[in-house]
């Protein structure tokens, strides 16, 4: 099994996906540079956080114009797993491949703090290690990251069991103070009706080592492995 | 636009370098290469008297920044420099380019940054007039250095009503490098070619330089355009090519375009090697029309570097820039005459030997004697300072003044811990990083006191480098190298340079004594607004390395019934305290006095009972004394706050509580062990000669202190009260 990190000229954590997967997971890994036009070989994509083309425009605008995204697409159609962290998620949602938009957090600051949330869906190849309602705590640094949909699409992630993950506190309770952007529903994280594309704003590559404090983040990751190894 | 700044003096002697009158063009090249921001010309005597070199220094001031080596191969390059002026001017921009300045000058080294902080100094945010300028400066760093990806692991913050209309903004950042990738700024190889690489050159920030060189009055914010606009994206993509280039060992040299750009880099780059450099302006990218060859050769347009390349090579330079979507030119070549020698097109329009830029500069032998003021500020009179009725309800005013309470609402917004490195975060003594691929980590903080400085500006001196050491050394680190931004007042005025003599000498008598090197540094001049100076602020950025990243300790307690231990001795001092300054509104008294020989003890009887893994937590006693170390020992804790219950013993009868509870002694540290662990903590700190004393234990959700010979406790209060007054944003 091959993970592909795509790496847009401003992505900032494709780094640190790249040693969770290869040095902590031991998994093949491979950086996939902006212009590249092709996945070949690559079981799974991860897109990274960080800014794309340095977001001055809006979030992930630019990167939904850039010729690797056009694989992406192609690579989710075909039932491809894609995890989209922060700004990842921003480009997903530029993309079309995931609902709704994101707006600048409430606060109109940036925010950098580990965050609890609450695992609403383990029937998808990255929660499948879940047990229903698991909190996890998981970090989040962002300054857009107040995810928005209307009333209309927010009834449609319900329906659909697309919402993955909420903010809530420690023991699982949604609670105004406990969402940290003003998100819609607190919605942390969704996936696609298909379930092969993730997006989440928390970043799960940076608490999967007990030198860091927490291992929470791992559990994606694994559940993404034993999902490809079904698959394969 | 062409001014210059020149004394007579100083325009007699370039004259006599060039043996004729300077066009305006060299004019202000002169102008901005001998500005004091460039040339040093009042420092350069006093910062002499610094330690400079040590067994594992690689690199001593000199170059962009300095360089130690940390073992497996690899060095530490850091620095820490200012950008008040710019920020003063325009809080937003002029942090972040200060951010991307100081980054610049580490990956220019050929060093990958991996952590930056900042220390900051503002007016009082509790008045909404300072709101702008800080909320400016905040947002101006985490708008930068988020971007670029290098996370903001710690940083010091002082409010102060004297620095409302001169903030001071400095900013530490570290980058490792193989021994063998650290790169100088150097134009060597005589036919070499010089490349231009990063963004387009632009009118912005022309004379910038020679603007951080002047005092500010109410006109100041006419020099708005004199600051620049950062990029981040821009530096983002330079850092990866310049590293990208440096790992294929593509280049000869490269070096930044800071303050003075073209003029600075190239003139620095020739003279460094000896040689001299020819080019012409008319193949510099250019983002406006009809630019001056004045103009290119003095713009300060940031995210801009260059390069000597070996001409065969050059092909390959341009193809990484193209990759990384960069701007990139062949501008010059390297020349073997000396001299720096300017043309647009064909014509020759500026023509200087290039050392007569960078080393010529005539130094200002000004005048220092202390200030009037000094007996006064330094004669604390006690009977005028109450013993309060109330210590809980003083514990709680300090924990909710500005200066004491918890700056979550500043590094939140920073990302720390963007590269997965981060082992200790913000809140803590010391930030602690792991080096991927070792078993080592290391530990940076920065740290100064200006009040200290102000009432005994050699007390200061000393007390920024041994409260930096204490704060390595309560995270398990033992301190490698020094950096130090140096930020004062007019040094015209003879008072303002008495007080950078004397605390240059504190900070070197105290690197002696902790055999540390400065490998670099940075001075600013000039931080005066309407005749009124800046305190001295000098800024220590320290540097520790953990031989093993496992055994880092922090601050905040761990687990209840944990014993408190006391280490050092607290004497009956309170000149220059917060809480004189809080609670009785003095800014007077002797600072705390130091004795660097009890320190040193102090520092190795911590690292080796950390090394022994007996130390659960470790804070060093600073602002706020004693109370404040506990208090925040038990507040900062992450998982949930924690109470503990403190019995205090007066080292000296008859001694005031107040100066028990809130006296600022040095050479003291707040630690807990395991109860089974206390023996051979006393066993050790013996052994150092270091005094030791249990003073409580950890548990419950009440914060108790009572003196010894006292049945009721002075301090009794609940955790969740003193967090909500702690974590209150002002």
């Amino acid at each position: 099994m091959t993970f592909g990190i795509v790496v847009f000229p401003g992505s900032n954590c494709d780094h640190d996906c790249y040693d969770v997967l290869g040095r902590v997971l031991g998994q093949d890994v491979r950086f996939i540079w902006h212009k590249t036009t092709e996945l070949d070989g690559i079981d799974a994509v991860i897109l990274p956080g960080g800014f794309s083309y340095g977001d001055y425009l809006r979030t992930g605008a630019i990167a939904k114009c850039s010729p690797i995204m056009q694989a992406v697409a192609e690579f989710t159609a075909r039932g491809g797993l894609v995890l989209g962290i922060c700004n990842g998620f921003q480009v997903l949602l530029e993309m079309g491949l995931l609902p709704g938009a994101m707006v600048r957090n409430t606060s109109l600051h940036f925010i950098c703090r580990d965050i609890t949330v609450r695992t609403e869906n383990t029937e998808t190849p990255f929660t499948r290690r879940c047990t229903s309602g698991q909190v996890l705590t998981i970090p989040i640094a962002h300054g857009q990251g107040n995810y928005f949909a209307d009333d209309a699409t927010l009834a449609a992630l319900i329906e659909h069991d697309q919402i993955v993950f909420r903010y809530a506190s420690s023991t699982g309770e949604l609670a105004p103070d406990r969402n940290p952007n003003g998100s819609s529903d607190a919605i942390a994280g969704i996936c696609n009706r298909q379930r092969n594309v993730l997006g989440m704003m928390p970043h799960p590559e940076r608490c999967a080592e007990a030198i860091l404090g927490n291992e929470d983040g791992r559990i994606l990751f694994a559940s993404m492995i034993d999902s490809l190894a079904v698959v394969n | 636009m062409s001014q210059s700044t020149l004394t007579d003096q100083e325009t007699a002697r370039v004259r006599e370098l060039l043996g004729r009158e300077p066009n305006v063009l060299e004019a202000g090249m002169f102008s901005v290469m001998w500005s004091e921001h460039c040339s040093y010309k009042s420092s350069k005597r006093f910062l002499k008297r610094l330690p400079t070199s040590g067994p594992h220094v690689m690199q001593a001031p000199g170059e962009n920044a300095g360089a130690v080596d940390i073992g497996d191969g690899l060095a530490a390059v850091f620095k820490m420099e200012s950008h008040n002026h710019p920020s003063f001017i325009e809080p937003f921009q002029g942090a972040a380019t200060g951010v991307g300045g100081i980054l610049r000058d580490i990956f220019t080294m050929g060093a990958r940054p991996i952590a930056l902080l900042d220390s900051l100094r503002f007016g009082s945010p509790e008045e909404k007039k300072n709101h702008r300028l800080i909320h400016g400066v905040v947002e101006g760093i985490s708008a930068y250095g988020n971007c670029v990806g290098v996370p903001t692991v710690g940083g010091d913050t002082v409010f102060n009503d004297i620095f409302e209309r001169n903030p001071l903004v400095n900013v530490f950042c570290l980058g490792i490098a193989k021994h063998e990738h650290l790169m100088r700024s150097k134009a060597t190889g005589v036919g070499n070619t010089v490349i231009y690489i990063g963004s387009k050159t632009g009118r912005d920030g022309i004379h910038g330089a020679t603007m951080a060189s002047d005092s500010f009055d109410d006109a100041s914010v006419s020099q708005r355009p004199t600051v620049q606009v950062g990029d981040p994206f821009t530096e983002k993509l330079l850092m990866e090519a310049s590293l990208e280039l440096v790992e294929r060992g593509l280049l000869v040299g490269i070096q930044d375009m800071g303050a003075a750009g073209l003029t600075g880099a190239s003139s620095e780059m020739a003279s460094g090697a000896g040689n001299g450099i020819a080019l012409d302006v008319a193949t510099v990218p250019r983002r406006e029309e009809a630019m001056t060859p004045y103009e290119v050769m003095l713009s300060e347009s940031q995210e801009r570097m260059l390069l000597v390349v070996t001409p065969e090579r050059a092909d390959d330079v341009l193809a990484v820039c193209k990759k990384w979507d960069l701007d990139a030119a062949k501008i010059g070549q390297v020349t073997g005459d000396g001299m720096l020698t300017i043309s647009d097109q064909d014509t020759i329009v500026a023509e200087i030997p290039a050392r007569a830029l960078t080393d010529e500069a005539p130094p200002n032998k000004l005048e220092s004697s202390p200030p009037q003021f000094q007996e006064t500020l330094q004669g604390l009179n006690l009977d005028l300072v109450p013993i309060p009725h109330n210590y809980t309800s003083v514990l709680l005013e300090l924990l909710g003044s500005p200066n004491l309470s918890n700056k979550a609402w500043i590094y939140e917004q920073y990302d720390f811990m963007v590269r997965t490195n981060t082992v200790s975060r913000p809140g803590s003594d010391a930030a602690v990083l792991r080096l991927k691929g070792t078993s080592r980590g290391l530990a940076m903080t920065v740290d100064g006191n200006p009040l200290y400085c102000l009432l005994n500006p050699y007390v200061g001196g000393m007390s920024a480098v041994v409260e930096a050491a204490r704060n390595l050394v309560c995270s398990g680190a033992t301190p490698v190298g020094v950096t130090d931004a140096l930020n004062f007042g007019n040094p015209e005025r003879s008072d303002i340079l008495w007080q950078f003599e004397l605390v240059i000498e504190g900070i070197a008598d105290a690197c002696k004594a902790l055999e540390l090197p400065v490998v670099s540094g940075n001075v600013s001049f000039y931080n005066e607004t309407n005749g009124v100076s800046v305190y001295p602020s000098p800024m220590i950025g320290m540097v520790g390395v953990l031989d093993t990243v496992e055994n880092a300790v922090s601050q905040w307690f761990k687990d209840e019934g944990d014993i408190i231990i006391l280490l050092g001795e607290t004497l009956d001092e309170l000149g220059g305290s917060e809480y004189v300054r809080v609670i009785h509104h003095r800014e007077q008294g002797i600072p705390p006095l130091l004795s660097l020989e009890t320190e040193r003890a102090l520092h190795r009887c911590l690292l080796e009972a950390i090394g022994r893994g007996i130390v659960r937590s470790a804070h060093d006693c600073a602002e706020g004394g004693l109370a404040i170390a506990v208090a925040e020992s038990c507040l900062s804790r992450p998982q949930a706050p924690v109470g503990a219950s403190v019995k205090l013993t007066p080292d000296i009868p008859d001694m005031r509580i107040d100066a028990l509870l809130f006296g600022e002694s040095q050479s003291r540290a707040v630690v807990t062990v395991a109860s089974a662990d206390v023996d051979a903590f006393r066993a050790n700190a013996e052994q150092f000669g270091v005094p030791m004393r249990t003073i409580g234990t950890v548990g419950g959700q009440r914060l108790q202190v009572r003196s010894s010979d006292a049945t009721t406790s002075c301090i009794d209060i609940d955790v969740e009260t003193m967090y909500g007054t702690w974590t209150r944003q002002p």
